[in-house]
């Protein structure tokens, strides 16, 4: 044995239940509730608390789409085909007059054989605002002629320029919302349903359910996506009416894109029936209905609806690949896909560029959804 | 070993050590003014609760601490190096090239989860001799060899398949020697063994210790051994440290602090352990105690206390995952031929290591899994009825008579629902009482397992584990069952507050006149619990007696290994680590025990009163 070392003992008084009094903050985060917890945690994710805000506006905004819209959606200006983008002035010879366009006047190249269109400087055209212009159908209910911001009186006010009909590109863009939008949220509603309804199945059931859901996700998930598409909208048949195709639409890209979410659901489904609480929960004698109403589903809802947001651009992008390609909505029924359309034709962009300004919102769209589904899935288990 | 010895007795001194890590709410003071030395070749024992800062030590020390702590203060001097010399590892850089020549080298460590700590994708023979290679230019071949020679050393019967074998073909006991191996290859003057054992079998535990102590000797190797338990360190330390909450409260010697413990915190710790041999009526001493609101005692039922439950020749097996039309699956029993009654009162104790069969008995019982084979006839007071095939509805009657205190505190409470939702489900679910009364129901059953009013409105998470399962008690209390089940109720929490949830089972079950089946792989707590004791092996029942009989003259092979492979807190009586022989197959029991390769007969002999042994086929047949 080397030299005894000394018996040390800590001389400063010793309570036990040291560090176990919680402040009120701690208090208040105690009793919130999960929902709370989870905007709490969400709220810290600044880039996906600014998607939610955009993605929030714009849906806000899209039963108004008439009154935003400064044309009608269907407006021609015959003389005004193909016109480029009218930039907006503030100041007129060194004055400051208000937001407002110079007027076009047209001219034809016979050069090059093209349209030219050169900006009549001699008169500011104020551009007017909470104005009337254009009547138009609110919710097919009321006639009204309001808009946010209307045309200079006797002039026109083509922000995003125009298409080869003459009609006004950041009008039709405003239409197009609709349906863009909506496409990913009713898609995703059918898929949510597909979803939650055959994983639930295969998770909790298990045995040979199970076994069915998996392979034909299996045989889902080998088919190649956009031939599929394209077979599928091209069966759909050419007589329906443009709604019908739009439901069309939606149902195939629903039908198609429910595994990724029934895998998620089936996943998180065999991993929560592990947990004590749900086994607690049978021994109490509770019935399958109350497991699944009680203990299951809030317990991954939120897991679910964070997937379900990240699916929703690739609704968007395949409505727009289908409307692009000529085989999804056709117009009248107008989205930004169809609007794209329009620039399939290489000679069409090089000399119209502004047709390919509806990829701007897509972009936009599909980036805030997937700022918005990272934020939510970060935040999606608060106990984490 | 050829170590040039500057003369000095430390190997490791660690002066005024503290550690903080940045957290979201701020800094967190993990150690302050840690103060200790690690003598060469022999062991220091750093002993605590979870968060005591014990784990934090060894990650200073091995320059392994998580991206958000760094060292606050203090001194820690390795005086081992290869030069001889002695280096301040507080102030070397985590990746600087002078700790990276320690870490692993120099000083070593082995960890608790065997698994985690072995990459699934490399053989265990490269991940052996990765570290060889790294730190010394020993070539292919050369490595190769010291690596098989060090596998022979730790008990591996083909080293040289073991180059070549994947940690998941190991057992979790074979994976932590595999560890151990690694963490020997490079001759290290310092192992940190931090809970090596935790998640290992008694038995196992008890070859693994005794394994590291041999190789320590051979080496002149000191350890630094990081544990909860204090029956290991009196087991394996020369010196000890005792810590909580980030400071060390008593160090000293092994013979110092454990024959006269002076601070209140180690007094406290060590009359919280279950320890075998205690008087009959003795109590634990939890740190803090919870005092029952005060009720008359439930008066004590005159007579031989009735069978509330009984179970015969229960059998389950299990069908791995196959696809539904594979014909042939092949069963893989879990629970063969077990049967025992238990009585109104009382508490059977049922004990066994992984894979033993306890916790599937416990879910039969419970009739969350039904049984292949078997009758279980349980007491409402009516009389014993038949409840291994009840219809649905009858089935829900029944739950409310028998519940289950679950082993994970974290996972047994619905994150999502206030405590007092969680304590009226069970109420809402059997229709008792108005929402009124399920309300004061979980007042009451809150301020039963000595916790607030207060309390119910808040979420699970803000709870400690022992307040968690506290609650998961009151739960089970909810629809005054006549029997619980305990499924390994303390295992997840430290030993402090194993001993307030012990003392409070006890306390309930006098009050509540309660029962309960006992699951556990801790002899010492089913002593401290239990009326009988069920000893269960492979899923059979190898030996089941009286707990005072049991102790005292225990008949199976099996279950005196279990009762030797307990590390004790008696200073006088350190664990024969070397007794811990292999006898956990049934093929390898000696006669009459032995118990062959199918057709496979056995049967339960009394050979006391009330004391039952499995015996194998030879025996059987001679008696026939």
């Amino acid at each position: 044995m080397a030299g005894e070392i000394p018996h040390y003992v800590n001389p400063a008084p010793f309570d036990p239940a040291a560090g176990e009094t919680m402040s009120a903050r701690e208090e208040r985060y105690y009793r919130a509730s999960s929902l709370r917890l989870i905007w709490w945690k969400f709220r810290t994710h600044r880039l996906a608390l600014l998607a939610l805000v955009l993605l929030g506006t714009l849906y806000v905004t899209l039963p108004f789409v008439e009154v935003i819209a400064p044309y009608g959606l269907q407006s021609r200006h015959g003389d005004h085909i193909y016109a480029p983008p009218q930039r907006v002035h503030l100041f007129h010879d060194g004055d400051f007059v208000g937001p407002f366009v110079y007027a076009y006047r047209f001219e034809f190249d016979r050069e090059k054989f093209q349209r030219r269109y050169v900006s009549d400087e001699s008169t500011p055209q104020p551009l007017r605002f909470f104005c009337r212009g254009e009547p138009y159908r609110l919710w097919g209910l009321f006639d009204a002629d309001f808009h946010l911001l209307c045309p200079p009186s006797g002039g026109t006010a083509f922000l995003l320029g125009t298409d080869r009909l003459g009609r006004d590109m950041l009008s039709r863009i405003t239409y197009g919302a609709r349906i863009s939008l909506t496409v990913g949220l009713v898609g995703i509603a059918i898929s949510f349903a597909l979803g939650l309804t055959l994983g639930g199945l295969a998770g909790y059931l298990g045995g040979s359910v199970d076994y069915l859901v998996q392979r034909v996700i299996e045989i889902l998930r080998s088919l190649p996506e956009l031939p599929l598409w394209l077979a599928l909208s091209a069966a759909l048949p050419a007589h329906w009416s443009p709604i019908l195709v739009f439901f069309g639409i939606t149902l195939i890209l629903g039908l198609l894109d429910w595994p990724g979410l029934a895998l998620a659901v089936r996943a998180k489904l065999l991993s929560l029936r592990a947990e004590d609480y749900v086994r607690a929960a049978e021994l109490i004698g509770a019935s399958r209905r109350r497991i699944i109403a009680r203990h299951l589903i809030p317990n991954f809802m939120s897991h679910l609806i964070a997937s379900a947001t990240l699916s929703i651009p690739a609704m968007i992008l395949g409505e727009t690949a289908l409307s692009f390609l000529g085989l999804g909505l056709r117009p009248p029924v107008t989205s930004w896909g169809v609007l794209l359309n329009e620039a399939q034709n290489l000679a069409a962009v090089t000399l119209y560029p502004w047709l390919l300004v509806p990829m701007i919102p897509v972009m936009a769209t599909v980036l805030a959804f997937n700022f918005l589904g990272d934020g939510l899935r970060d935040a999606a288990d608060p106990y984490s | 070993m050829a170590e040039p010895t500057t003369g000095r007795r430390e190997l490791l001194d660690i002066r005024n050590l503290g550690v903080s890590f940045e957290t979201a709410t701020g800094p967190v003071q993990a150690l302050r003014n840690a103060q200790f030395a690690i003598p060469r070749g022999r062991t220091f024992a750093l002993v605590g609760e979870s968060g005591s800062g014990k784990s934090v030590t060894a990650q200073a020390i091995m320059g392994l601490l998580p991206a958000n702590g760094r060292i606050t203060g203090g001194t820690i001097e390795f005086f081992g190096k290869r030069d001889g010399g002695a280096v301040d590892i507080a102030r070397l850089s985590p990746s600087s090239k002078a700790m990276r020549a320690l870490r692993g080298d120099r000083i070593a460590m082995i960890f608790q989860e065997p698994m985690s700590s072995l990459s699934p994708v490399h053989t265990v023979g490269n991940q052996v001799t990765e570290a060889m290679r790294i730190h010394t230019r020993a070539s292919r071949a050369e490595a190769a060899d010291a690596a098989m020679a060090l596998f022979h050393r730790v008990g591996f019967r083909d080293p040289k398949a073991m180059l070549r074998t994947y940690p998941f073909e190991l057992s979790g006991g074979m994976r932590q020697r595999a560890m151990i191996a690694m963490a020997l290859i490079c001759d290290p003057v310092l192992l940190i063994a931090d809970e090596p054992t935790t998640a290992l079998d008694v038995t196992t535990q008890a070859q693994i210790l005794h394994l590291i102590r041999e190789l320590q000797d051979e080496r002149d190797m000191a350890v630094l051994l990081i544990t909860h338990d204090l029956g290991i360190v009196n087991t394996m330390a020369d010196e000890i440290a005792v810590m909580f909450r980030g400071e060390i409260m008593e160090s000293g010697t092994r013979d110092q602090l454990l024959r006269d413990p002076r601070h209140p915190y180690l007094r406290a710790l060590m009359r919280a352990v279950p320890r075998f041999h205690m008087m009959p009526g003795e109590r634990l001493v939890p740190l803090r105690e919870i005092r029952l609101p005060a009720v008359a005692e439930a008066p004590a039922s005159p007579g031989a206390p009735r069978d509330v439950l009984s179970v015969e020749g229960i059998s389950k097996s299990f069908y791995p995952r196959a696809a539904p039309w594979a014909r042939k699956r092949q069963a893989i029993p879990a629970v063969t031929d077990v049967g025992f009654t238990l009585k109104a009162g009382r508490t059977l104790g049922i004990v066994g290591e992984s894979g033993s069969g306890k916790t599937t008995v416990a879910r039969i019982v419970t009739r969350a899994l039904a049984p292949d084979a078997g009758r279980i006839r349980f007491d409402d007071g009516s009389g014993l009825t038949d409840i291994t095939d009840l219809d649905p509805g009858r089935l829900k009657a029944f739950r409310r008579w028998i519940q289950y205190v679950f082993q994970d505190p974290h996972s047994s409470l619905d994150p999502r629902m206030t405590v007092e939702q969680i304590l009226t489900e069970p109420l809402t679910v059997h229709r008792d009482g108005t929402p009124a009364q399920r309300r004061e129901r979980a007042a009451e059953l809150i301020e039963l397992v000595g916790l607030n009013r207060r309390h119910l409105k808040r979420y699970p998470h803000s709870f400690s584990g022992g307040q968690r399962q506290r609650i998961g008690m009151a739960r089970a209390l909810a629809l005054s069952p006549s029997v619980i089940v305990c499924d390994e109720p303390t295992s997840a929490l430290d030993v402090s507050v194993q001993a307030q949830i012990l003392n409070l089972l006890r306390d309930l079950q006098a009050r509540l006149g309660l029962s309960y089946l006992f699951v556990s792989h801790n002899l010492a707590v089913v002593d401290y619990m239990a009326d009988d004791i069920m000893v269960m092996c492979r899923g059979m029942v190898v030996e089941r007696a009286p707990r005072a009989r049991l102790f005292s003259a225990p008949v199976h092979p099996y279950t005196k290994v279990l009762i030797a492979a307990v590390p004790d807190l008696d200073i006088d009586r350190p664990l024969d680590v070397a007794a811990a022989g292999a006898v956990l197959r049934p093929g390898d029991w000696p006669e009459p025990f032995r118990i062959g390769p199918e057709p496979a007969r056995s049967a339960m002999v009394e050979v006391a009163p009330d004391h039952f042994v499995r015996y194998g086929d030879a025996a059987i047949g001679a008696v026939a």
